[in-house]
C-alpha cells in the first residue's frame, strides 16, 4: 500500500505536466478507438450478411443490368429455395448531400428473404397494396423526421424525373448491425414508368437475391447459375452475399489500409508521449533512486515503482480516452450517417485499445528503468535536483 | 577484535575516465572499534566519501578488504548488500535526501518497509525515532514544510529507525546554520552517548569534529597517521 501510495504521490508531482500526458494519451487512445470502428464499420454490411443468400449481378460490371427474365431460370436450380430482385435508384432527396441508399425490390418476395427487417405485418400489407409505397428504415425515417403515411418525393438521376411515394412501412434491424437506413421501393412502379418512358431499360434488374436451403453448396450453386449464362449477352457473376458486400469494401481498401496504418502511428505517438515523460520523470529523480538503494531498496524495488507510475499514467489516459470515445462515436455517427449506417464501438476494439495502453505503459518505462537501475548509487547521488 | 566494527585492510580505490586512471584512496588501513565517534577530515577531493560510500557498501573498493562486523563488503552481491545496507548501516547525507512527497512520518517509515513489521510495530518504531530527534509534533509535515535542521533531523531519524549498528554521515552539518548544526551535532552525540551508535561522520567542520572521539585526516588518498 504505502509502494502504491509513492507511486501515486510520485505520478502527480508535476500536476500540468502529468495532466497533459493523461490528456495527450485519453486523446490519443480515443483516436484509436474511433479509427478502429470506422474499420469494422467498414465491414459492418459483409458482417451482417446471411450466408444463405447469394447475389448474381452482370458480370462485367454492377453498371450493368440483368434481364428480369433470368428470374424464372435460376430458381429452377436445385438447392434454390427463394429468389427476389433489386434495382439500384439513385434519387436525390431535396440535396444530393442527403444521400441514402434506394432499392426496387420485388415487393411480394424481397423482404421474405430478409428475416432481419422486422416489419408489422399490417405495414407489410399497405406496401404490397400500393405501387408507389416504400418502407424505410427506423434510422432513415428517424434522420429526416419521416413517418407512415408521409410523402416524400425524389428527383431521379439514373431514372430521370420526379418520383412520387408514400411511406407505408418501417422496418427494424433484428441484430445491432442490420443497417436501418435502406429504402425499399416497388419495382413494379419503376418499371411500369420505364416501359413508357424509355423502353429499353424496362424489365433489367441490378441483381438477383438467391436463397439457397443449404449454406454449404453456395460455391456449387453460383457455378451452376453462372454457367446457365454463360456467352450470353449478359454474363453473370455469383457469390455469396458476404463476397458481394466485401466487393464494395475492397473499392475502398487504400482507404481502409490507411486508417489501420494510423491507427498503428496514433499507439506510436502515445507511447513517444508517455516515454518522454518517464524518461524526464526517472531522469529527475535519479538521485532519489540512489537514496532509495542506498536504504537497501533494491533495483527490483526502483523498477516497481517507475513502471507502476507509467502504467498508472497509461491506465489513466486510457481510461479517460474509452470514456469519451462513447459520446465521439456518437457524434461520428449523427455526422457520418450516409457512410456508416452502423457506427459502433465494439468489444474488440476496447480490448485492443485496453491492451494498447497497458503495452505503451510498459514500453515508455524500458529505458527509464533501464537508466535508473544502471546508474550506480554513487553517481545518482551525485545528481542534485 | 571482539570490539572493531570496521576493519579496513590494504583498500585502494580508483577510477577510470576513458583510459585514464585516477586514484582516490591508496591503501588504506585502519579499525573502528563499536561505539566509536570518528570524524573524518581533509580537504575537498582527498577521498573522505568515497571512503564513507566504502564503507557503506554503496561503492567497491579497487582492492582490499572491507569488514564490517563478521562481513567482508566487498564481496557481497548487490541483493546482498541491499540487505545488508538495510540491517547494518544507518545513512545520513549532506542534503537530507528526504522524498518530497512523503511526510516527515512516511520518510522514516521507508526503510522499515523492508522489515517484516507490521503497521503497529512500524508506527510504534517510527514514534520513537522521531521522538528521539524531537519532532514528534512534525509527522504529519512534508519535507518543503520543515527547516533544514528539521529536514536533517528527519533524515537522523530515518537512519536510525532500524536500529542499525552502524551511522554513517557525510557532512551532516554541510548545509545547515550554525545553531541547526550545533544541534545536529548535540543529537549525534547523544546518538553515541545514549544509544551506544558507532558513527563515522565525515565533515569539513572543526566544530562539528570536536564533538568526535576520533578525528582522522584524509589527505590525497592517505589516511594520516593517528
Amino acid at each position: 500500500m504505502k509502494v502504491l501510495k509513492l507511486i501515486f504521490r510520485n505520478t502527480f508531482r508535476h500536476p500540468l505536466r502529468t495532466g497533459l500526458t493523461i490528456l495527450g494519451l485519453a486523446i490519443a487512445v480515443m483516436a484509436f478507438a474511433i479509427i478502429r470502428t470506422t474499420v469494422s464499420s467498414w465491414y459492418t454490411a459483409s458482417q451482417a450478411a446471411s450466408p444463405n443468400r447469394l447475389i448474381t449481378r452482370s458480370a462485367v460490371s454492377l453498371a450493368f443490368t440483368l434481364p428480369i427474365a433470368y428470374k424464372e431460370k435460376i430458381v429452377k436450380i436445385e438447392g434454390v429455395s427463394g429468389i427476389s430482385h433489386a434495382m439500384w435508384f439513385g434519387g436525390i432527396y431535396v440535396d444530393p448531400k442527403n444521400f441514402f441508399p434506394q432499392f426496387a425490390v420485388d415487393g411480394d418476395t424481397y423482404m421474405g428473404l430478409y428475416p432481419e427487417y422486422i416489419i408489422p405485418p399490417k405495414q407489410m400489407e399497405d406496401f404490397l397494396k400500393q405501387k408507389n409505397a416504400i418502407i424505410i428504415g427506423r434510422r432513415l425515417a428517424d434522420r429526416f423526421g419521416w413517418s407512415l403515411g408521409d410523402q416524400v418525393r425524389l428527383t431521379g438521376t439514373i431514372f430521370p424525373g420526379d418520383w412520387d411515394f408514400v411511406i407505408r412501412g418501417i422496418y427494424s434491424g433484428a441484430e445491432e448491425n442490420t443497417d436501418e437506413t435502406i429504402w425499399h421501393m416497388r419495382y413494379d412502379y419503376l418499371d411500369e414508368r420505364m416501359r413508357t418512358e424509355m423502353p429499353g431499360r424496362a424489365g433489367q434488374v441490378g441483381s438477383f437475391v438467391v436463397q439457397i436451403a443449404d449454406p454449404s453448396q453456395s460455391a456449387a450453386i453460383s457455378q451452376q447459375i453462372d454457367a446457365m449464362f454463360e456467352n450470353s449477352s449478359a454474363e453473370t457473376l455469383t457469390e455469396t452475399e458476404e463476397s458481394f458486400m466485401l466487393s464494395f469494401v475492397s473499392m475502398a481498401s487504400s482507404i481502409v489500409t490507411g486508417l489501420q496504418i494510423i491507427s498503428v502511428l496514433v499507439i506510436g505517438i502515445i507511447l513517444l508521449v508517455l516515454g518522454n515523460t518517464m524518461a524526464m520523470t526517472a531522469r529527475e529523480r535519479i538521485s532519489e533512486y540512489a537514496v532509495m538503494k542506498t536504504l537497501g531498496f533494491r533495483p527490483l524495488h526502483v523498477v516497481g515503482l517507475i513502471i507502476g507510475e507509467s502504467l498508472f499514467i497509461a491506465a489513466l489516459g486510457g481510461a479517460m480516452g474509452l470514456l469519451v470515445t462513447f459520446p465521439i462515436a456518437r457524434l461520428v455517427q449523427a455526422a457520418m450517417a450516409d457512410f456508416f449506417p452502423v457506427f459502433k464501438v465494439q468489444p474488440i476494439t476496447l480490448v485492443l485499445a485496453v491492451l494498447a495502453s497497458f503495452a505503451v505503459g510498459l514500453m515508455a518505462a524500458v529505458f527509464p528503468t533501464l537508466k535508473a537501475v544502471r546508474t550506480p548509487i554513487v553517481e545518482g547521488l551525485r545528481i542534485i535536483d | 577484535m571482539p570490539d572493531t566494527l570496521v576493519k579496513l585492510e590494504g583498500v585502494y580505490k580508483s577510477y577510470w575516465r576513458d583510459s585514464l586512471e585516477i586514484p582516490v584512496l591508496h591503501n588504506i588501513d585502519f579499525e573502528i572499534p563499536k561505539g566509536e565517534f570518528l570524524a573524518l577530515m581533509g580537504p575537498s577531493g582527498s577521498g573522505k566519501t568515497t571512503l564513507l560510500n566504502l564503507i557503506a557498501g554503496i561503492d567497491r573498493p579497487s582492492r582490499g578488504r572491507i569488514l564490517v562486523g563478521q562481513e567482508n563488503v566487498a564481496e557481497l552481491s548487490e541483493s546482498s548488500l541491499a540487505r545488508w545496507r538495510s540491517r547494518i548501516i544507518g545513512f545520513i547525507f549532506q542534503l537530507y535526501n528526504l522524498m518530497p512527497v512523503l511526510t516527515a512520518f512516511e520518510n522514516v517509515e521507508l526503510p522499515l518497509l523492508l522489515t517484516r513489521l507490521n503497521r503497529r510495530e512500524r508506527r510504534r518504531q517510527v514514534e520513537t525515532a522521531l521522538g528521539i530527534v524531537g519532532l514528534s509534533d512534525r509527522m504529519k509535515h512534508y519535507p518543503n514544510q520543515l527547516s533544514g535542521g528539521q529536514e536533517q533531523r528527519v533524515a537522523i531519524a530515518r537512519a536510525i529507525v532500524t536500529d542499525p549498528d552502524l551511522i554513517l554521515a557525510d557532512e551532516p552539518t554541510g548545509d545547515l546554520d550554525k545553531q541547526s548544526a550545533e544541534d545536529i551535532m548535540e543529537l549525534m552525540t547523544r546518538l553515541n552517548q545514549e544509544f551506544a551508535k558507532t558513527i563515522i561522520m565525515v565533515t569539513h567542520d572543526p566544530r562539528a569534529a570536536k564533538r568526535a572521539h576520533v578525528v582522522r585526516h584524509l589527505d590525497k588518498g592517505e589516511l594520516e597517521a593517528a
